[in-house]
Formats: C-alpha cells, structure tokens, sequence
C-alpha cells in the first residue's frame, strides 16, 4: 500500500534527467478525446456540482420536481446558516469545523513527528528482526476501525479520554503512524546515506548530520506524508461518532451527519456544510502540489 | 601526527565475513594503499577507521590512543567517498565550508580557506554551482576539496578516481601524489586498481575476502608476492602459473616439460610446486639457456607491446613481446625462461617458498 502511494508522488530518482513527454496541446485534441473527457468529467463531478448547486439554492427549490439545473434563485443563506447558529451566535456546525482543524492538525503533526525519526531509523540502522517489526507495524492497520472502535472505547471511558479531544487526536495519530512510518521509510531510503556518513566526517554528530544534511531533502516525502495522514484525519468518521457525543467536542463528520434525521432534513444546509467541509483539504493538497510532485534529491551521488 | 593502527578488525554483515581480522599499521604521513578486489573488504577497512561501522571485534587506535568507540567526528579524519557524497541542496562553496563549520570556525577563516582550496584544485570557478551542475571530474575535485580544507590525522579516499574517465585519472594520480607531498600528511586509499596502487603507494596491503594477504612497498608487492593469490591479482598480464615439482637439479613440470632447477630455492624434492613467470620475463624472441616448448595460441596486440599466448600441453603461458612480432597459431614456438626473476609457491597453501640468496 505504501509502496504504491510512494511511487505515485515521487518522481524517481533525480539520475532521470528526462523530460515528461509532452502532451499535445488542447488544440490538438481529437473531437472523439474531448468528446469522451467531457463525458468523464460529467459523470465524474456530477454529486459535487450537484452538492454546490443544492448549496445555494432555496429550500422550495431544492425539493422541486422536475429538478431545476438553471434558473432557480441563488441564496447564501444556507452559508451563513453554517457559521451562524439561530441565536445569531456560533453555530454547532463552526464549532465542529474548529474542532476537526484541531484534531486533524495536531494529530497529523504528532505522527509526522513520531513517524519521520522512526523511519529515518528503520532505513538507517541495523535493527534486530527489522522485517517483522516493520511488518508488526503495518498489520496494525489491517484492522479497518469499526472493528477495534468497541475495546477502545471502553478504555477510553476507563482512562477519562471519552468524549475529548485530545482522545481523538490520540488515536487519530497511533492509526497515521503506521502509514507515516511506511511511506516515509520509502523517501528515506532514497537519499543517500553517504551524505550523512560526510557530514559525520566533518564534525557534526549524527542528529546534527540529519538535521543539516537529511532532513531537507526529506520536506517533499513530508509534505506528501503529511497530506495523506491529514485527509484520513479530517474524513475519519467511525471513531468520531463512537467516542464523542457532546456538540464542543465533535468533528465536522459526525456533526454533518447529525443534520440528516429527525422530522425534517435541511438539505441546503447539509450540502452548504459539506462544500466548506471539502474546501481546507483541497486548498491545503494546492498549496502543497509542487512537494507532492517533486523529486526527493536532486542528485549528487553517483551510483 | 597522523598514525593509525588497526588491530584484528572483525565484521560480518548478517552472513558475510566483510573483515576477518585485518591488521593495518599505517605510519605518519605515508601513502599507504589499501588493494583488493571488489568485495574483499577494502571499503569497510576504511568506514571501521572513520567511526561509520560498528565492529565485531579488533580495535582502531589513532596517534597511539584508543578510538575504537568514538563516534566519527572525534577521530578528526577526513575521507573522500567513491560517490562523492556532496551535499545536493548546497553549492560548492558552502560543501568545502562544512568541515570548516562544524569546527565554529569565523566566516572570514572560512572564506580565506575555501578560496586556497579552490585554487589548489583549480575550481574557482565553480563556487556558486550546486553538485547537479558539475561534471564527474569537477565533483571528484569538490570531494578532494571538502577533505582538504582542514588538517586531520589522516585523508582516507574509498576509490576516489574510479567514477572519472581514463585520461583524468591519469592527471589526478599525479595530482594526488603531488598534494601528498606538499601536505606531508597520511593517506590511507583505497582502491582496486594495481595500477594506481603501484604508481602512488609507499606501502601497499593486498585484501582478499576480509584478510590481509601481504604488506609491503610496491616493488616487495610485485617482486615477491606472498603467496600465489597477490602473484596472481598484482601484475598485468597476470602471471602464469605451472604446476611442477623439483627433482635432483631440475624442475619437471606436469605437463612433461623440465627446466633447470633455481639456484635459490629451497623446495626438497617431490614437493608439489607452482612455478610462477611474470609476462616480462619470459620471451619469445631472445634465446637462454633455459627455454619451454609449446605452440603458438594467440596474439594480443595492445599498441606498445603484444602479449603472445603460448600452449605448455594444457596450460597457457602469457608472454610480452615486441609490438612487431607475427605469427600463426599452432605454429611452434621457444619460451625462453629467466629463471632468476621467476617464483615458486606451494601447490597446496598457495604460500610462496622460503628462498635462500637471490
């Protein structure tokens, strides 16, 4: 699994020095190509164009029959319904928003911060029975969360994390970190140790020389790393449903998911919530994009 | 001061036995070579010196003091690696500079260093590059650089012309022997050439399989190989090797022919012998008094000599010869021997004999 992430976001090794091949320009795009892409795209985005539409169409709208796809009154209402609770305070839904940046945020920087030493050392250092530790790690990840949600929750009721943050960015972390350790060992073992076994030679000690040395050659295998772990992060629904219940602790999910239900369904609002809840991943994967793509070295050793 | 000595280096990666015991004594300010085939161990010598190996077992002691546990940058070593190993992300001022900052050294002491270096190597041009920008040579030259900026015990180099092409190679043995003696310092280098192991050693130690066959200068390396084995990896082309045995006051090989006995060996009679003949000293053009009959096998001509191969029954002898010389195969030929240059080791441990005044 690992594996294959790994070699969908590096380049390779910077001794390929050739081009991408290029891609015919739009222009020269045969009318069947476009005709097919278009097709694609359709089919592709139509749930989200959908969920943009019913975003900011009014509620008589959105329930009218035969759907209206052009013409209907445009309304941020259901926007400001996210942020704004009726009382004209916060809403639930903004404080849910803050709380999965929280839990998100901190539980992806805690598993880069465990997971990139971790993996600099299982690359590095002869380890007794390194195969089957690293394969001891992985296999934590076999189980899928619905299945261990149960055990951990009655610990967490026995250790008082039940329904708390910190619960949440805790077991958010210990479920990135496998896939941290893994897929960072892989951007590891591409630089070459050689630079650090220098950097020894003239007078840095070992930290010191991954620090230095290391370390920056690593920020893209990082940044890619860190993506993967913050999305499963800000997505992740089973354990938040089970292991929070009160509104000041929930996640965006569980809380979006709570709209549905009861007498009636406020279905502007639950794809308003939905649009602002896809937005920061896909802002912060474009911010990142040039990491995600970008070689790990830029190539100084010959091999 | 620059002396290292190591004592009993032992280490095996999981099955590998990379080192069984090598023993090397390198005194101050010597070239000192290390030799062998790939694989023999030369490389993991050398990162045991430097501190980048964990040891089984021996010891590495520096000026006479105990740095078997140090970590690398308290032995105040340098070393050139085969790949150079520059910092990517930096540019080759601040890749000379490095060894310089680790020290605290101030950044106008730096600068007034790195420009020196620069010169020596003739890369000022080249300060503001990073590695990917620089050609094969141009790196080996950073390398050389980055090791040389400051003064440590010693220089260790693991191949350090291998990447570069022949002509350069040529020009930076040279070059490497001239820094060596106007530092006056100790290098420890490792290579897998003969060539340029003969040319710039003061002393050489020949590695095969993790043990250290012969120590000595070149000239001891070529003209009295310890044991068959160095006869046979030091010297091109190779040395022919010929099964025999002494009887009375003559050599009788396996292959039926005789040859007069050496006057200063000591082998008894009966013992089962290799008789070992460098290409240059044997001909096919001159007569002796002691000569091999055999036929011609094949020529190879390589533009300043031809080395002419002679069939003994089975075995093949390599013989130089004059660029001019011509021939048929099968055609009859005279090896002319001179016995005096030759060596003679022990068929079964290989060990060259105990000779007695040559």
């Amino acid at each position: 699994m690992a594996v294959s992430v790994d070699e969908a976001v590096s380049t390779g090794p910077a001794r390929d020095r050739t081009p991408p091949v290029r891609r015919r320009s739009g222009r020269g795009r045969s009318v069947l190509e476009v005709a097919l892409l278009t097709v694609l795209a359709v089919v592709m985005l139509f749930p989200v164009l959908w969920m943009i539409e019913t975003s900011i169409k009014e509620n008589r709208d959105v329930y009218a029959v035969p759907a209206e796809f052009i013409g209907f009154t445009v309304t941020m209402e259901h926007f400001k319904d996210v942020f704004v609770g009726p009382d004209g305070g916060r809403s639930a839904l903004s404080v849910a928003f803050l709380n999965s940046v929280l839990v998100a945020g901190a539980s992806t920087v805690l598993a880069t911060l465990l997971g990139v030493p971790a993996a600099w050392a299982y690359s590095r250092f002869a380890v007794k029975a390194k195969k089957d530790q690293l394969f001891f790690i992985l296999s934590t990840r076999f189980m899928p969360p619905v299945v261990v949600v149960i055990p951990i929750f009655l610990m967490y009721r026995q250790v008082g994390l039940i329904d708390s943050k910190l619960g949440l960015i805790l077991i958010y972390a210990a479920y990135n970190l496998p896939f941290t350790i893994w897929m960072m060992k892989g951007f590891v073992d591409e630089v070459p140790a050689e630079y650090e076994d220098a950097a020894m030679l003239d007078g840095y000690t070992r930290l010191q020389a991954f620090r230095r040395y290391t370390l920056p050659l690593l920020v893209p295998g990082i940044a890619a790393t860190a993506v993967f772990a913050l999305i499963f992060s800000w997505n992740e629904f089973v354990f938040a449903i089970f292991l929070t219940s009160s509104d000041s602790v929930r996640t965006a999910p569980p809380a979006i998911a709570g709209l549905i239900g009861g007498t009636t369904t406020d279905w502007g609002l639950v794809a308003a919530a939905s649009v602002v809840f896809a937005l920061p991943v896909l802002v912060f994967a474009y911010l990142v994009r040039k990491h995600l793509i970008a070689g790990v070295t830029l190539g100084a050793v010959r091999r | 001061m620059g002396t290292v000595a190591a004592h009993g280096l032992c280490k095996s990666f999981g099955k590998v036995q990379a080192l069984d015991g090598v023993t090397l004594d390198v005194p101050d300010g010597s070239f000192f070579v290390v030799l062998g085939p790939s694989g023999a161990g030369k490389t993991t010598t050398l990162r045991a010196i430097a501190g980048l190996e964990k040891l089984d077992a021996g010891s590495v002691h520096l000026d006479g003091a105990d740095a078997t546990g140090d970590a690398p940058a308290e032995r105040d070593l340098a070393m050139v690696f085969q790949s150079y190993a520059l910092y990517p992300r930096h540019t080759v001022y601040e890749n000379i500079a490095s060894p310089l900052l680790a020290r605290r050294c101030s950044s106008s002491e730096i600068a007034a260093a790195v420009e020196r270096m620069s010169r020596l190597l003739h890369i000022e041009r080249l300060l503001q590059r990073r590695p990917a920008q620089l050609s094969g040579g141009e790196m080996q030259r950073v390398a050389l650089a980055r090791a040389l900026v400051r003064s440590p015990r010693a220089f260790l180099m693991d191949e350090p012309l291998t990447n570069l092409d022949l002509k350069l190679r040529v020009e930076m043995r040279t070059e490497l022997t001239r820094i060596h003696r106007s530092l006056g310092a100790t290098f420890i280098y490792v290579t897998n050439d003969q060539v340029e192991a003969l040319s710039m050693a003061d002393q050489v130690a020949v590695l095969k399989e993790g043990q250290v066959q012969q120590v000595g200068t070149p000239t001891e390396v070529y003209e009295r190989p310890a044991n068959q084995w160095v006869a046979g990896f030091v010297g091109s082309p190779p040395i022919s090797l010929l099964a025999c045995r002494a009887e009375g006051d003559r050599l009788v090989g396996a292959q039926g022919w005789t040859l007069p006995r050496p006057h200063w060996t000591t082998a008894e009679d009966g013992r089962a012998l290799l008789l070992g003949l460098r290409a240059e000293d044997l001909s096919v053009e001159q007569r002796g008094h002691a000569s091999l009959s055999g036929e011609l096998y094949g020529l190879e001509p390589l533009g300043d000599r031809t080395v002419v191969d002679v069939r003994v029954g089975t075995e093949i002898l390599k013989v130089k010869a004059r660029p001019t010389v011509t021939g048929t195969p099968g055609e009859r030929l005279q090896v002319t021997v001179d016995l005096d240059r030759a060596h003679l080791f022990d068929a079964g441990t290989g060990l060259s004999l105990p000779e007695a005044g040559r």
